[in-house]
């Protein structure tokens, strides 16, 4: 049996380089023995992605673009299991966006991002980026008020660019060329069902491709340079007679069998929420949402779902005008400058030591201050837009930049960082 | 220029000119893409114009219409209204209307609209687009009235005009309207009149 078994991986592996990959990929590629909690959130996010494909590919069977809202409510009511497999789509996709900041913020902690791990981090912020798009075009789709009112807003920003970035579409119809690049969003004058079903073709076929292809790269690239470590130390620098980093365990089977714990809690927490807090309430899944789309009545308060409450509030709190540039403007370029921002951070980031474990105290605390200063901007982002939350988010704000743009750069200045040791700490195999 | 018998510039030429072409064919190719999310023929006729009847409007009231999908407000203002809009044009962005494309050029005055009377609006913040609040009464925030936005507090007079230090940009839009007569208001149509 074993003999049929090899002789057949033999035969394919002539022919495509199977076990060679699963080498390089598995068994034979050394990550740091010292890996500790932070590093559980790049495979649980794996998990979340198969859990979306897979309960998103069964949610088509049933949704509807031209009845969004009453076939939701379909899926609710009438199709078997039909609740549970919703539920875990749309716990799913805050779930998604909690582990991806984690591991984000696992990034930023031990310097993740410095060279030679560039690419990595910048195929990491693609994925982060058609996340967003994806987890917008979703939300649209229930055709809930919430969706409506959310996708009007997320739409009208288009109507801020100043000038024509589609080609071979004309403002002969409309009166600014802001206007004909929103209703070519739209394809309409108002949302409609040409726009749920632009955006179901989008949600379900464009998006993932791109994002599928983007976590291969995104690992490619990692397996490449290979993982950092909470001490930010180089293991490859230290290789033992064979060649093999000397603080380095195999992935197959030590982190694959270390991780597997690590999803079945994750698994554990889901199941709590996915079964007792599905709206996570309010937050998950919104209260105006479970009435359908009306363009005739604004919801009290519009608020994004919380994993794009940062942005938002920047877009909130932006309310000067200069240069000739409308607030509105300002308030797209301060949104979309956050984000290119972090594109930038393996480029900000000039400190020599990778890891905060052994940057001075200035670099220590103005990280976690960040990181504060982050967690405020989403909780303000779904706040109603009052007068002292205006004032915390104009602060939250302008902090976000400076941290990024100056104080990253130039903080190694004014700080003594402690000495990186030579091997590993902490790992114990 | 001659390396073992390969002309590397004329190859070098073609290799430009192939990838020229090929990129123009790509940027043609890409039009029927582009072009198809634009409206439909059925959508560009859902958008036609909309009649309403405002012989039945009380002073101070407001109603509320549909066309294209967005919301179009007629408010007969009282003279109260009407009086306090001179006083307010020290605190707003822009109290001629100078921003072209947020009026017809017959709704540009100082009342912002065909008959002093009547105000007509769409619906729609210009800020991001939410629906914003009547507020026919003075309040703490509206000393003579006004529309107040619930998404980002963004506040305008009873002509729709915007106040300064707020998200909004620009004053509520005025839509193409005409009166058909003295009770009917078309909206999305200047077949009426539009003086006056």
């Amino acid at each position: 049996m074993m003999g049929r078994v090899n002789r057949l991986i033999d035969w394919v592996d002539a022919r495509l380089p199977v076990v060679d990959a699963y080498r390089r990929h598995m068994s034979e590629y050394y990550a740091p023995k010292n890996f500790n909690f932070w590093y559980y959130f790049g495979v649980l996010s794996l998990v979340v992605l198969i859990n979306q494909l897979l309960t998103g590919i069964w949610l088509t069977m049933f949704y509807t673009p031209s009845d969004g809202f009453g076939s939701v409510a379909y899926i609710m009511n009438d199709v078997s299991w039909g609740w549970l497999i919703r539920y875990m789509h749309a716990v799913g996709a805050s779930a998604f966006f909690a582990v991806v900041y984690i591991h984000m913020f696992r990034g930023l902690m031990y310097g993740s991002y410095k060279p030679p791990r560039e690419l990595v981090w910048v195929f990491g912020m693609l994925i982060y980026l058609a996340l967003m798009a994806e987890g917008f075009l979703g939300y649209v789709l229930p055709w809930g008020n919430m969706s409506y009112w959310g996708a009007q807003v997320i739409i009208s920003l288009a109507g801020a660019i100043p000038f024509d970035v589609v080609p071979f579409i004309s403002a002969n119809e409309a009166k600014e060329i802001g206007d004909a690049l929103t209703t070519w969003v739209r394809g309409d004058y108002l949302l409609s069902t040409a726009t749920v079903n632009k955006f179901f073709a989008l949600h379900v076929v464009a998006i993932p491709i791109v994002l599928l292809a983007l976590v291969v790269l995104h690992i490619l690239a990692l397996h490449e340079v290979g993982s950092n470590n909470p001490d930010g130390v180089d293991i490859k620098a230290n290789k033992d007679e064979n060649g093999i980093p000397r603080d380095g365990i195999p992935f197959h089977p030590y982190y694959t069998v270390k991780d597997l714990p690590g999803v079945i809690v994750f698994l554990m927490i889901f199941a709590v929420v996915v079964f007792f807090f599905p709206d996570g309430g309010g937050y998950l899944l919104e209260k105006p949402n479970f009435e359908p789309a009306n363009a005739l009545k604004t919801p009290e308060h519009i608020a994004p779902v919380w994993y794009y409450g940062p942005y938002y509030a920047m877009l909130r709190a932006t309310t000067i005008e200069f240069l000739g540039m409308s607030s509105k403007a300002w308030g797209l370029i301060a949104m979309a400058g956050a984000i290119v921002t972090l594109f930038l951070l393996p480029w900000l980031d000039r400190h020599p030591v990778r890891s905060v474990r052994y940057r001075g105290w200035l670099s220590k605390a103005f990280m976690m201050l960040f990181a504060a200063d982050f967690l405020m901007l989403g909780w303000l982002g779904t706040e109603p837009a009052e007068a002292i939350y205006k004032t915390m988010a104009q602060f939250g704000t302008v902090y976000y930049f400076v941290y990024l743009w100056l104080i990253l750069p130039l903080v190694h200045r004014f700080e003594t960082s402690r000495p990186v040791p030579e091997r590993v700490t902490g790992g114990r195999h | 220029m001659n390396k073992d018998g390969v002309n590397t510039s004329r190859r070098t030429f073609l290799i430009g000119l192939t990838s020229a072409i090929g990129a123009v064919g790509a940027v043609g190719a890409a039009v029927p893409f582009v072009q198809s999310w634009q409206p439909s023929a059925r959508a560009r006729n859902a958008g036609a114009p909309v009649k309403i009847d405002i012989s039945k409007l009380d002073l101070g009231q407001r109603v509320v219409e549909e066309w294209r999908g967005q919301p179009v407000w007629v408010v007969r203002r009282t003279n109260d209204m009407l009086n306090a809009l001179p006083k307010l044009d020290g605190t707003l962005k822009d109290p001629d209307s100078s921003v072209e494309s947020q009026q017809p050029g017959y709704a540009r005055n100082e009342w912002r609209s065909i008959k002093k009377e009547y105000l007509v609006l769409i619906g729609t913040c210009t800020h991001l687009g939410c629906s914003p609040k009547y507020e026919e009464q003075p309040t703490v925030d509206l000393k003579f009235g006004g529309f107040l936005c619930p998404c980002h507090g963004s506040k305008f007079d009873m002509a729709g005009r915007v106040y300064k230090d707020v998200p909004a940009p620009t004053n509520l839009v005025v839509p193409p309207h005409s009166y058909l007569s003295d009770a009917v208001i078309i909206i999305g149509s200047e077949e009426g009149e539009t003086k006056a």
